[in-house]
């Protein structure tokens, strides 16, 4: 009921980017980057230097921003703050795990996909019982 | 079960049975209607978990396909372009555009992507990312920046899939709970109420018939009563008339033994 309410329909909204250097370089080349008037990106560059509190602080803001429909975010780094990712529970803005090139994608951490995995399985058996 | 034998709190007359049934009507029709609602949000449900799941493994594909696209132009345009890149960035040219799709009075968010002209053919603010690389490796830019919007084309779409993954998830738990409380609750109650009602109402009626009953007999026997009397009565009368006719009153001659045991103190018997 709380998250059906307040779908924005505007026109056109931003994607949020949480990566590495290079996956976010990747998107920003396709035209996904946005800098505002007061210098806040839409993007945040993860690298060895990064604390988790800074992840932390970007997810927080990102995903409580208006101007942002999707938020993509390595899973490596969704790892890191896989609290916060689990208890977002929100449709929009969307989180989405992205698989980044130096850490190998694991479909059992995706929150999503899990539960999703696990419906889906719950389903087919549910069906195949009928 | 805790709902089994509860009522509402209701005054048993036929008014409220009345009130009572409609109700009753009003919750079966409102089961049925939900549980139309949530079979169709089951079927949609399992369509997107169908396409979730292939739209995941998809996403795999193609994002290893720009990883790589990405590390042949770094190596032909040097590691510098990146720098350039995450100089140049001024106004997303890529946005999302969210509408609503209505699936049995659920709304679900779908996100298209598009391209904002304004931004992309833009001035000089956004005039860098495309010649990024003009030095060398510009084709493989070019080839990294196609095969990344193919990427955010697959991300946007499995994104509107996720977001109505939750969505219906959430609807569809809601609308069993309804189900389920109109047919263990709410149903069981009005049920409960009604045959509490028409007990009730059995009761009234057998009270009355027996109050009837009861005064139909006082009546009866009241009748009988007063008949028994007149009889008594019509012979007494008939007695009188024939002691009057032979010239002395029964009642006289009673009076008068009555009278003189009363006054005459010589008589001692």
């Amino acid at each position: 009921m709380a998250g059906r309410a307040n779908i924005p329909t505007n026109s056109s909204a931003l994607i949020a980017i949480i990566a590495d250097e290079d996956t976010v370089t990747g998107f920003l080349l396709a035209g996904v980057g946005n800098v505002d008037l007061r210098k806040k990106t839409n993007y945040l560059i993860v690298d060895n230097k990064t604390t988790v509190k800074q992840i932390e602080d970007a997810f927080k803001e990102f995903t409580a921003r208006e101007d942002i429909a999707i938020v993509l975010i390595s899973q490596y780094v969704a790892n890191m703050i896989r609290f916060l990712v689990d208890g977002y529970n929100k449709p929009v803005p969307a989180i989405l795990e992205i698989p980044s090139k130096d850490h190998p994608y694991d479909p059992a951490h995706d929150s999503v996909l899990s539960r999703v995995k696990y419906l889906f399985s719950a389903e087919s058996v549910a069906s195949d019982r009928r | 079960m805790a709902g089994q034998n509860q009522r509402l709190n209701v005054v048993p007359t036929v008014t409220m049975l009345g009130v009572m049934k409609a109700r009753l009507v009003g919750a079966t029709r409102g089961h049925a209607l939900l549980k139309k609602k949530s079979d169709a949000l089951t079927v949609q449900f399992r369509a997107i978990l169908k396409k979730i799941v292939a739209a995941k493994e998809s996403m795999g594909e193609t994002m290893r396909a720009s990883s790589f696209s990405l590390a042949e132009a770094k190596y032909v345009a040097g590691d510098g372009v990146r720098h350039v890149v995450l100089q140049s960035v001024r106004a997303a040219s890529v946005r999302v555009k969210s509408h609503q799709e209505n699936v049995a009075g659920v709304k679900l968010p779908k996100f298209t992507h598009f391209v904002d002209p304004a931004a992309a053919s833009g001035g000089p603010s956004n005039a860098s990312p495309s010649l990024t690389g003009l030095a060398r490796g510009g084709q493989q830019v070019a080839a990294c920046r196609a095969a990344h919007v193919k990427a955010i084309e697959v991300l946007v779409e499995l994104a509107s899939l996720q977001t109505s993954f939750l969505t219906l998830d959430e609807a569809i738990k809601t609308t069993n709970r309804r189900v389920n409380a109109l047919e263990n609750v709410v149903k069981p109650r009005i049920e409960n109420t009604i045959s509490y009602i028409k007990g009730e109402l059995d009761e009234l009626e057998r009270e009355d018939f027996f109050r009837l009953k009861k005064i139909q007999g006082y009546k009866k026997r009241e009748i009988e009563r007063q008949r028994a009397n007149a009889r008594l009565f019509a012979e007494e009368q008939l007695a009188e008339d024939l002691a009057l006719k032979r010239g002395i009153s029964v009642g006289a001659a009673a009076n008068l033994l009555v009278a003189g045991g009363e006054k005459d103190d010589d008589i001692i018997f």
